[in-house]
């Protein structure tokens, strides 16, 4: 048997996984990737001046200046590959070497997200006595880390980064966890400049950094010692935040176009709702209001013609009006997501429970904006149930609700590969994520890790998959009503997030009810 | 962890590993006038579906045989039936007598590539977990572990979801005779023996060791072992009847398939013929 620290099996879990990565090369690929092959275009050949201005293709660069960045690196690579892909002009080229640089890119960069996994594996509670491998929970977080079901179809088929973003944020809270919070500090800032929407979980850093960073100690209650202050810790977070902004956004403050990129990486045009609803309140929103709207022509209460052409399919994203509840603007989204994280700030504010309350209160804040913000993106779940895989690992509670979101959050994604081709692909790997993350979490916990309601629920959702793929494509309804396996896998996902959402917040509220009786 | 879930999740990757490899391309892709192994496999689909059995294996104005003539046995030929029958309730364009030659579409790889798989479901997959289960030794962590590699072994799933066999039934099927002749129940294990060298006449590599086994076998049981032998003879020549049954029917089509199957007068190196055992060594 292997001694107790040997770490052996991580390089081959990644090896592993960085292989199977490799045969989806071939794989669909969303426009995503001519997303990215443009940006590579644009920062290679055009001037930096120019790069928040083009826009010959639609899809024009709304990252942060440091991503622009990094897509210039990349592309001092792909000249090698075929220099062809990085001409503005060549729009949705695909040959074959664009491809295959493109996808080894994203399975290069996620060497970092591989590191990152390490790191929070590191910092993993193991309890005492000796374990088989399989049964101790840093082989397991590394598992659900690595082989996360959502992170590899969503970057390796569908074509994103976040492989790679993911390593800073993961990297970040690990560094938080072994103390090193100027070093977490700045890989935050580095990744806030990367995508900015890790603006969500920001909240959570600066409470969390000014209370237990900047207040060096704490009165015997609990309660922060205003005199603990200390002026030079806040100095030093705020200069490296300052520094790795001013390396960032410098170049286009000097140039004067400050308000063009910041119009760029936020465009507030955008509906409610992507084209397909992102499992969160607005879907239950949406679908509540429709179904009042049906229900008001039934009773003749409204007429129909009154109300609003509300279109609920259409590839690229549409505006749609509410017909019988109020109409959600942004403003509306921006003061219900700050109200859903409050009471967790507050709470870490208050009673701060180390590095792992600031990662409860991260995903906190992660969720609490995917549930309330505007033109949320499905994908944008991945921020939530990453980072409470470690919380899973080590406690019974966020393993059950952890089950309950990652399963529901994973089939969410399903219609993001909607090809024949890659259906075996979608089902095989997410059965596989799910009976590992199942049978795994349930012996490291030692029994039964969810309620019997929620194991109704999940299984509900293995109808709900079965209907969607199987039964409805050939069904006489596919016809009359296309966007119906959608609504129904966005509404009863959404029933599943709302419900993880809740829990996470009632654990830590009843953390917090048992630090005030201690 | 339970050695159940273990297992699935073996097998769930093996899945995922052969559908990722069958996203790419297969012999032949965009080669006229030949096209390769993959076309072979449509183009008995077709044969087998529109022509009778007894035409298969002969060279007529309906059948040319150069182009990818049947020169398997005939369980091949009604696999392909079986093959042909879903090809045609999705799309009849793909086995249309002589229109369907060089048939090549994103849907129609995907139907193939579906079969390779249904295949492997069916009939390999199953005889590897059993195999791994229940006749090899260790702790389960053990078995395990020889499942995970069995499964993935690359040189099958290249040829097979890559260059486009169907290795993987005979294979199969001969991993059956062997799991059925490791539990003590013999005829089984010459019945499936029997399916798979008429599959794939490449099998025979694996006759021997078949045929000394259950020879020893029945001569150490003395008199038990003569009523062994005859009940495993009289199993294999059933097993064979049932195969070649619509072949015996009249004369010469028995022995034109076995032309087919056993083409000597190509020569022995003829280059398919070589590559397709050479296949095989590998995989076996």
């Amino acid at each position: 048997m292997a001694a107790a620290d040997s770490w052996s099996w991580f390089p081959a879990l990644a090896l592993g996984v960085s292989l199977l990565k490799c045969l989806f090369i071939n794989a669909y690929h969303s426009t995503d990737f001519e997303v990215h092959r443009n940006w590579l275009a644009i920062t290679h050949s055009l001037p930096v001046s120019r790069w928040y201005h083009e826009n010959s293709s639609a899809w024009t660069l709304d990252y942060p200046p440091l991503f622009a960045w990094l897509e210039l690196g990349l592309a001092r690579a792909a000249q090698h590959f075929d220099s062809n892909m990085l001409r503005v002009e060549n729009l949705n080229y695909v040959s074959q070497n664009t491809l295959l640089f493109q996808r080894l890119s994203v399975v290069f960069t996620d060497l970092l997200f591989i590191y990152a996994a390490r790191e929070c594996c590191r910092c993993v509670q193991e309890p005492k006595g000796p374990r088989d491998v399989l049964s101790r929970p840093s082989f397991v977080l590394a598992v659900l880390l690595l082989w996360n079901f959502g992170l590899l179809i969503v970057d390796h088929i569908h074509f994103q980064y976040n492989g790679f973003m993911f390593g800073f944020l993961l990297l970040s809270v690990a560094k938080h966890l072994q103390h090193k919070h100027l070093q977490g500090a700045l890989l935050f800032s580095v990744l806030l400049n990367l995508k900015h929407i890790y603006l969500y979980v920001a909240p959570a850093y600066g409470v969390y950094l000014l209370r237990s960073y900047c207040f060096t100690q704490d009165h015997s209650g609990g309660s922060v010692s205003w005199r603990s202050f200390r002026p030079l810790r806040l100095l030093a977070l705020g200069s490296i935040v300052a520094s790795v902004c001013a390396l960032s956004f410098g170049p286009f403050i000097a140039m004067g176009q400050l308000p063009q990129v910041l119009s760029r990486l936020f465009p507030f045009k955008r509906g409610l709702c992507h084209a397909y609803w992102a499992p969160n309140a607005w879907a239950l929103y949406n679908v509540l209001d429709k179904s009042l709207a049906l229900l008001g022509v039934r009773l003749k209460l409204l007429e129909e013609a009154e109300l609003p052409r509300a279109s609920m399919t259409g590839g690229l994203v549409q505006e749609f009006q509410h017909s019988v509840l109020p109409s959600v603007t942004p403003s509306v989204t921006l003061v219900c997501t700050l109200l859903s994280i409050l009471p967790a700030l507050a709470s870490i504010w208050r009673r701060p429970r180390g590095a792992r309350g600031f990662l409860r209160c991260l995903l906190l804040c992660a969720l609490g904006s995917f549930m309330f913000g505007w033109h949320v993106h499905e994908k944008a779940v991945l921020l939530a149930i990453l980072p409470l895989s470690f919380l899973a690992v080590e406690s019974r509670e966020d393993a059950g609700i952890f089950l309950v979101l990652t399963t529901t959050g994973h089939y969410s994604l399903f219609p993001l590969l909607f090809t024949p081709a890659e259906l075996p692909i979608k089902v095989f790997l997410m059965l596989m994520f799910t009976i590992y993350s199942f049978t795994a979490l349930r012996k490291l916990h030692s029994g039964p890790v969810l309620r019997p309601l929620e194991s109704a629920y999940l299984l509900g959702l293995g109808v709900v998959a079965l209907a969607c793929e199987a039964a409805f494509p050939l069904s006489p309804w596919r016809h009359k009503l296309p966007f119906l396996p959608l609504l129904a896998t966005s509404v009863y996902c959404s029933v599943g997030v709302c419900y993880s959402f809740l829990r996470l917040y009632a654990s830590l509220l009843r953390q917090e009810e048992k630090h005030k009786q201690l | 962890m339970h050695t159940c879930s273990l297992v699935s999740i073996c097998v769930l990757l093996g899945l995922v590993v052969r559908w990722g490899v069958s996203l790419n391309s297969y012999s032949g892709a965009g080669k006229p006038p030949m096209f390769g192994d993959y076309e072979a496999q449509r183009h008995w689909q077709e044969v087998t579906y529109n022509l009778p059995p007894q035409e298969w294996y002969f060279n007529t104005t309906e059948n040319d045989l150069n182009y990818w003539g049947l020169d398997y046995p005939p369980l091949t030929a009604y696999h392909s039936l079986i093959c042909a029958y879903v090809a045609n309730s999705i799309n009849p364009e793909w086995v249309e007598l002589h229109k369907s030659r060089g048939y090549e579409s994103p849907m129609h790889k995907l139907f193939m590539r579906a079969t390779v798989l249904v295949a492997d479901l069916m009939i390999f997959i199953p005889a590897v977990v059993l195999y791994c289960l229940y006749l090899t030794d260790g702790s389960s962590k053990k078995k395990v572990s020889t499942l995970f590699c069995f499964l993935l072994y690359p040189g099958l799933i290249l040829i097979d979801y890559g260059h486009f066999q169907y290795n993987g039934v005979s294979l199969g099927f001969t991993l059956w005779g062997v799991l059925a002749l490791g539990l003590g129940w013999d005829a089984l294990g010459s019945v499936a023996f029997c399916l798979a060298l008429n599959y794939k006449q490449m099998e025979l590599y694996h006759a021997l060791p078949f045929f000394c086994y259950l020879l020893g076998k029945s001569v150490k049981l003395g008199l038990m072992g003569l009523f062994l032998l005859m009940r495993i003879a009289s199993t294999v020549l059933v097993t064979f009847a049932l195969c070649w049954l619509p072949f015996l029917s009249g004369s010469g089509y028995a022995m034109q398939v076995v032309r087919r199957i056993f083409p000597v007068a190509r020569g022995l190196f003829e280059v398919q013929c070589l590559t397709s055992s050479l296949s095989f060594l590998w995989c076996a």
